[in-house]
């Protein structure tokens, strides 16, 4: 086995050091040496958006990234949504829009649903569908998940 | 848009929409899930699969993988209990050999399909857990792999069992085969009723394999402790299934067995079997430590599910006025590597929405070497409902008749006599129909070219099966529920609805959770569609012994005969006494400072199960170059009986129609010439995306199950039945061509349009 990588980042706001293997996803350094176990393996190649993070502003599937990788980077998770405030806004929605079943693709989808507001924050139905279409779910049908990104852009607007 | 059929409302808390129990847990990622399961010293174990279709294992060599630094363990089918000729019992799934059970878990003798578990490794990381599989030596031969299951009921080329012999219609046949049994169901006249028609037809369908797709892969974490106790963490659909499985397999007492269900990230029928669980406790017991087995993707694909393909041949009679006069149908469904597909609800759903005085049903279990099937939402009806309503759609088009109208002449209704004999019960098909007729979407004119609108109804029969559920009242008035069903789209919060309606009480004053199988009385599965159903039931037991408890010591403290005491919206009251009276909170707070502990057990076998009904209608555009259809506009009625979270009705609904319109249109198990599965991945099996949908609309139609207490009917299988013929007949309408193999891909599409012109 090769030696191990020292790597810096943050994650979710705070300053994290870890050493991990040259092999290692970001997403095996999520679930195994930071337990934010939130972050989903449903194919572990990138095709089916539920390990979606945000790194550096931009959405990835943490499947398809190299721990490594994210040196000196900024990582965003689901744990890392909510605040002392509450629930994200996304969050909220997906509660009352009852737009989670098993809920196991939930968290990619509030991520990805974020990474496309902070860039997009009135995003047309067509355009959310698109964005989504890297994250799958198998219980919703979409519906529900679709009407609380556009709620939540209402939500996010009225807050300012 | 979304609406709802219904009857005046009687309810408080019944049809609202609140927010579910679990729901904070799971948009903040801190839901535990199968693969989440974290305990000290857990080693990670792998499962190494057969590479071939069909084979016979000359031999298996672990010395290698054992010797390697860091593995602490490595399995096969030889530590397994020799099963001899026992039967497993499997609940709802019926008495079936013990050894097809173990050999699913471990193969023994020959592989049965590609995936199919040949050994397994603990290693105290994934990595070597792989490296050490790579080090395990197998010397197979390969024999012929039987994948189409006319050619295997033929026995060609080849039989995957020596020891199966077809069940025909009770006798046991003299001679293996792979046909492992022929039921049939028959009724009235067959030549009477096909001199009686007009017009008749006959026509071949055929389903490809498609699997549930659930989009958490099968996780499990064992810990076998000296004294020998197990401990099993997974992701299932039923934990006392999953006990009862795992119990036989090993030979572990079941009082010694403790099944504690995760979260489930889906399931779909897919998480009732047992894969990982036996291994992961075989692997501890030898390591002495926790061991978690969870699947990839490409395993969960090869090593589980999927349900039938299958082949179903239609003959139906017509008369002149649009009635049905009798249908024939043979329905030939795989079963997988070992016998038990679902064929016979198949059967009995096939004919159910319509009233046929003759039907013959013939139906074949076949073995081929794919995975052993499992059920999947509404199992067997969706293949052979396809069939019913493409056909009828035909008849429809010969005689100019609206297809709506023709199903309502036919509508079955209380009292009609099912192909399988048993009359229907309460039932509210025609009033799908109806609300159909009514929708805005019907309405509506479809105007483009490509461009054609189609409906299709479709059964499903639901289940009753064995609930549990306890309730302890709370110091503050609040009551924690307990439950043994595990919530796989927010039966949580139907079943504490229900507590709470009974009770009088808000849906949040109830506190609901998910026992394990030490902590809660027997629960059969969550699938055919019977939480809300069944344990909902049991949960309105247990408010009603609540009641009856509060009422006794309402009475105790005013001294009255416990019969004057009434008990209303979660109030108490003395009989005729306006002075004496006492709320459920004041109540519950002065027994709690007393030490009084008010709670309730419930465990109900409820017989009054009410079928389902759906009626859909799909716009689509088929594009004449590439054969891609696109689902323009969809709406879906259905019978609920009565909805008791309307938004998670909706949410079935329109769950069940995208899974339909992905094995209309896409969804495949593709094979090889050896039998090798080459689309192991959800990019090459493509499920549906939100690109590919538009949102879908739900008629939410109520007509109440008198068999429950609150008119429930189960909800979450019989959406996923119409849409593939939905989808058919809209294709044809739009560019005139029957489709009658699934899915109708691309190149499906566009072959039928070449040979068209």
């Amino acid at each position: 086995m090769p030696g191990k990588i020292q790597v810096t980042a943050i994650v979710n706001g705070e300053k994290r050091e870890f050493l991990c293997q040259p092999f290692q996803t970001l997403l095996e350094v999520l679930r195994d040496e930071f337990k934010l176990t939130g972050t989903k393996e449903g194919c572990g190649n990138g095709n089916c958006g539920a390990c979606s993070v945000i790194l550096n502003g931009l959405l990835v599937n943490s499947c398809m990234v190299l721990a490594a990788e994210t040196q000196g980077g900024c990582i965003e998770t689901i744990e890392g949504l909510q605040t002392s405030q509450g629930l994200h806004p996304l969050q909220q929605a997906f509660l009352e829009n009852a737009s989670l079943q098993c809920g196991i693709c939930t968290p990619g989808f509030i991520m990805a649903a974020k990474a496309l507001l902070d860039k997009k924050p009135r995003a047309t139905e067509g355009e959310i569908r698109h964005w989504c279409a890297g994250n799958l779910c198998r219980c919703t049908g979409y519906d529900k998940i679709v009407r609380a990104i556009l709620d939540a852009e209402s939500r996010m607007a009225l807050q300012g | 848009m979304s609406s709802i059929t219904a009857p005046a409302r009687e309810f408080k808390v019944i049809g609202t929409r609140p927010i579910r129990h679990d729901g904070e847990d799971k948009v903040t990622g801190r839901a535990v899930y199968g693969a989440d399961v974290q305990l000290p010293g857990m080693l990670q174990g792998k499962v190494l699969r057969s590479p071939h279709a069909h084979a016979r294992i000359i031999s298996i060599d672990t010395r290698r993988a054992e010797a390697l630094e860091g593995v602490k363990a490595v399995v096969t089918a030889a530590d397994l209990p020799d099963p001899g000729d026992r039967t497993a019992n499997l609940g709802e799934l019926g008495e079936v050999p013990l050894k097809y059970l173990c050999r699913n878990v471990l193969a023994s003798g020959k592989t049965l399909y590609h995936g199919h578990a040949v050994a397994a490794v603990a290693a105290t990381t994934p990595q070597i857990a792989e490296e050490a599989l790579k080090l395990i030596e197998v010397e197979y031969e390969v024999l012929p792999p039987v994948m189409d299951v006319l050619r295997a009921m033929r026995g060609e080329p080849a039989l995957l069992h020596d020891d199966l012999f077809m069940d025909e219609m009770g006798e046991k046949s003299s001679k293996p085969g792979n046909v492992a049994s022929h039921q049939r169901y028959q009724k009235g006249d067959l030549s009477k009723g096909f001199a009686a028609a007009d017009h008749t037809l006959e026509r071949e369908y055929r389903c490809a394999t498609v699997h549930q797709g659930y989009i958490e892969p099968h996780a499990a974490t064992a810990m076998w402790n000296a004294d020998g106790q197990v401990t099993l963490w997974c992701t299932t659909q039923g934990p006392f299934s999953m006990r009862g499985a795992v119990h036989q397999i090993l030979g572990i007492p079941l009082s010694r067995l403790r099944v504690i269900p995760t979260e489930i990230g889906g399931g779909f029928g897919g998480k009732i079997p047992t894969y990982g669980e036996p291994v992961a406790a075989l692997l501890s017991r030898k390591s002495r430590r926790p061991v978690k087995v969870v699947m990839n993707r490409a395993e969960v694909f090869m090593g589980t599910g999927p349900t039938s393909g299958s082949y179903v041949k239609l003959k139906m009679g017509v008369s002149k006025e649009g009635r049905i006069t009798a249908a024939e149908a043979t329905l030939i469904y795989e079963a997988g590597a070992f016998p038990g597909s679902i064929v016979a609800v198949g059967g009995i759903c096939m004919f159910a929405p319509y009233n046929i005085e003759n039907t013959t049903i013939d139906m074949y279990d076949v073995v081929v070497n794919k995975p052993k099937t499992a059920a999947y939402r509404a199992p067997g009806a969706p293949n052979s409902e396809f069939a019913t309503e493409c056909l009828i759609d035909e008849f429809c088009e010969i005689l100019r008749m609206d297809p709506l109208e023709f199903r309502l002449k036919n509508a079955a209704k209380e009292g009609d006599v099912q192909s399988h004999g048993v009359p229907h019960a309460k039932i509210g098909y025609i009033e799908t129909l109806q609300a159909a007729q009514r929708s805005e979407h019907y309405q509506s004119k479809l105007t483009g070219p490509n461009r054609g609108r189609g409906v299709a109804s479709g059964y499903w029969i639901n289940a009753g099966l064995t609930s549990s559920a306890t309730a302890r009242v709370n110091g503050d008035g609040t009551v924690t529920l307990s439950e043994g069903s595990v919530d796989i789209g927010g039966t949580r919060t139907s079943i504490a609805m229900q507590l709470a309606e009974a009770l009088g009480i808000s849906a949040q004053d109830v506190i609901p959770s998910v026992a394990d199988t030490d902590s809660i009385g027997y629960t059969e599965v969550t699938g055919g569609s019977r939480v809300t159903f069944a344990t909902g039931w049991a949960a309105y037991e247990a408010a009603q012994s609540i009641k009856r408890q509060m009422r006794e010591h309402a009475a105790e403290v005013w001294k009255v005969s416990p019969d004057k005491v009434t008990y209303q919206d979660a109030l108490l009251r003395v009989e005729g006494d306006g002075s004496r009276q006492i709320t459920f909170k004041e109540l519950a707070r002065g027994l709690y400072e007393k030490g009084v502990d008010v709670g309730a057990r419930a465990t109900v076998t409820p017989k009054g199960v009410g079928g389902a009904y759906a009626t859909h209608i799909a716009d689509v555009e088929v594009d004449p170059e590439t054969g891609k259809v696109t689902i323009l506009r969809y709406t879906a009625v259905q019978d609920a009986g009565r909805a008791i979270h309307p938004s998670y009705v909706e949410g079935q609904m329109q769950g069940g129609v995208v899974q339909g319109v992905g094995w209309a249109l896409n969804e495949e198990y593709v094979y090889n010439d050896a039998g090798q599965m080459l689309n192991a991945s959800f990019l090459d099996y493509r499920m549906p995306t939100s690109l590919d949908l538009p949102m879908i609309e739900t008629i939410i139609v109520e007509v109440p199950n008198p068999g429950h207490p609150y008119g429930v009917r189960g909800v979450g299988e019989v959406p996923i039945v119409p849409p593939q013929a939905a989808v058919a007949n809209a294709i044809y309408r739009a560019v005139g061509v029957r489709l009658r193999d699934l899915p109708m891909s691309p190149p499906r599409v566009a072959k039928a349009l070449e040979a068209k012109k």
